[in-house]
């Protein structure tokens, strides 16, 4: 590989985008694992189901970004069901019950991923759409439509889940009940409906990650294996539930995946946002902006 | 006294199977079942005792395969010396997890794992000696005197391995170092505060589930006559080796056992009949199942049913 910096530039551009991608996928986790403490690893295999699901309400002529808000409602609803359901299962019983939620969550993605196995098969899936295929030419650089229309969801998405929780009521209840549970109580607020509303929340933005990821390209049921290690290492290296940080931790990991992608090639990309997180839970297990 | 007379009847019976003229496909499948009852206990010492949730079996499994192949490749090493080897650098990969410990705890420490699972894939993967990403078709050596098939010799020596995890786990259990882990799974803290030496003690169960679960991937090259890295290094291990102890019982050591000899029966039958995903949905449906309505597993059920009368 000849190395030259329009070479290096060129990963950096699509690393950037990449990244933008990376905050969008893993911004639903920063609410549920960074903010309430839910150990959701079933987070990627639910948002795999966005993309399913998108591609079927796409399938009627829906654009897949139009698709992916209207599912929003219903994942958030799914959301609550599910906060509910794990809040009385198990978070009720305190710490000796931990053991058996991060069970369970990790059970729940299995049965998803073998659930859209059996409907769908293993073959990958696509979406379709005018941007998808094409691409902006910039003198010698190309850049897909679909890595920006990605880019831009992203970047509004992100922008207004900061607003929301930092500017509106219950979006500081929520940043309130991650500080200091025992005190919304004693206040003579409920941090269960609360967490109930944030878990919806950050289910109902998976819907619309869905709907980039399978923008962003094809989809297969096994996908969530490989976004455990990337929607995880954002959150962690982001410092939980940082909005901002999801963002730069977004980006970092796709600019350092997209180098990596030039120097060695893509079978090596799998282990950059694995690696990645291990680096940053052994040195700083707090991350960057961590609270 | 009795747990050692038992155990030797269960090896002696599983010689005696192999050495008889039974059905082939007993052994075929029996193998795997060992597989699972090494991998379920070795996951319980530290995930049951400690409650350090280790979702990267495969990491340690797919691990000790791939030293068995190099080892193979390079020297024609015997079996047992393979598995010597896998056990020993899987006891290695273990005390590097012990070591994480030292931060990390809860969903952090599982994570860790699954990352350390994606890293190991990733290497070979890249490693052209044992075939990259398509894998290494093996030619197994000739059989030893008594076995009239490869399967059956395999399935004796899974058998050895199996009873000496168990009887691994028993100690470790009925020992003081059992009583340590427990103190450390219900509150670090206090056990540190009350001498609890829980570095150690966390280092020490972190090396025996990895040799054990090395050890038990050592062989499975030769099973398969083949390698390769995305079966070896699959989550698949993972959540199977969690539901197992899950199911059973994680208190008691032979909550695993029956939790992989019901849960690993159930998906060779179901191979047998329907196919590969619905195995991994059993393995998914029954450990949610049983997270939410038996907290304590067939043991806890079993225990309750016993206080009823």
């Amino acid at each position: 590989m000849i190395f030259s910096f329009d070479l290096l530039f060129e990963a950096v551009l699509f690393g950037v985008l990449l990244g933008c991608f990376y905050a969008a996928v893993s911004i639903g986790l920063s609410v549920s694992f960074g903010l309430l403490d839910v150990p959701h690893v079933a987070h990627p295999a639910l948002m795999v189901f966005g993309s399913y699901c998108t591609y079927i309400v796409a399938g009627y002529g829906l654009d897949p970004v139009l698709a992916g808000i209207i599912l929003m409602p219903a994942f958030f609803v799914l959301g609550v069901l599910v906060y509910r359901f794990y809040y009385e299962t198990f978070e009720k019983r305190g710490t000796e019950a931990a053991v058996r939620g991060l069970a369970f969550f990790f059970g729940l993605a299995f049965i998803i991923e073998v659930g859209l196995i059996l409907m769908f098969g293993v073959d990958q899936r696509t979406v379709e759409a005018a941007y998808i295929g094409s691409s902006l030419e910039l003198g010698d650089y190309r850049i897909p439509y679909r890595m920006l229309v990605a880019f831009g969801v992203a970047l509004v998405l992100t922008i207004v889940l900061t607003l929301y929780l930092s500017k509106t009521f219950t979006g500081r209840a929520i940043k309130a009940v991650a500080q200091d549970e025992p005190a919304l109580r004693l206040m003579g607020a409920n941090p269960v409906r609360i967490k109930q509303w944030a878990f919806g929340i950050a289910t109902g933005v998976s819907a619309l990650a869905g709907a980039m990821l399978i923008i962003v390209g094809p989809v297969e049921p096994a996908m969530d294996r490989l976004y455990i290690g990337r929607t995880f290492c954002v959150v962690v290296l982001a410092g939980l539930g940082s909005m901002t940080g999801t963002l730069a931790a977004g980006l970092i990991l796709g600019i350092s995946e997209s180098i990596v992608l030039m120097l060695l090639g893509a079978s090596w990309a799998p282990a950059v946002a694995f690696g990645l997180l291990l680096i940053v839970l052994g040195i700083r297990p707090q991350g960057l902006f961590g609270r | 006294m009795t747990y050692w007379i038992g155990a030797a009847l269960v090896f002696i019976a599983a010689l005696g199977a192999a050495l008889s003229p039974l059905n082939e496909y007993f052994f075929y499948a029996g193998y795997i079942v060992l597989t699972f009852i090494v991998l379920a206990t070795a996951w319980n010492i530290l995930g049951g005792y400690a409650g350090y949730v280790n979702f990267g079996t495969g990491a340690f499994f797919g691990l000790g395969s791939y030293s068995a192949v190099v080892l193979f490749k390079a020297l024609e090493a015997p079996l047992a010396v393979q598995i010597l080897a896998a056990a020993a650098v899987g006891a290695a990969l273990g005390f590097a997890v012990g070591i994480m410990t030292l931060r990390l705890r809860g969903i952090f420490f599982a994570i860790a794992t699954v990352a350390i699972l994606f890293i190991m894939e990733t290497l070979m993967v890249n490693w052209r000696y044992v075939g990259g990403a398509t894998g290494l078709q093996l030619l197994r050596p000739e059989v030893m005197a008594p076995f009239a098939t490869y399967t059956r010799m395999l399935f004796v020596v899974m058998a050895f391995l199996a009873v000496l995890a168990v009887s691994l786990a028993r100690y470790v259990q009925v020992s003081w170092i059992g009583r340590g882990l427990r103190a450390i799974r219900d509150s670090e803290e206090a056990a540190e505060c009350s001498g609890v030496p829980t570095l150690r003690l966390k280092l020490f169960a972190c090396v025996v589930s990895g040799a054990l679960m090395g050890a038990a991937g050592a062989p499975m090259p030769m099973y398969l006559s083949f390698i390769e890295p995305a079966s070896s290094f699959s989550l698949n291990w993972g959540v199977s080796a969690l539901a197992m102890p899950m199911i059973g019982g994680t208190a008691h050591w032979i909550g695993p056992v029956i939790g992989a000899l019901l849960l690993g029966s159930i998906q060779q039958i179901v191979t047998v009949t329907i196919s590969n995903e619905i195995n991994v949905l059993v393995v998914g449906v029954l450990l949610v199942l049983f997270v939410v309505l038996a907290p304590d597993g067939i043991v806890g059920l079993f225990r309750k049913l016993v206080k009823r009368r």
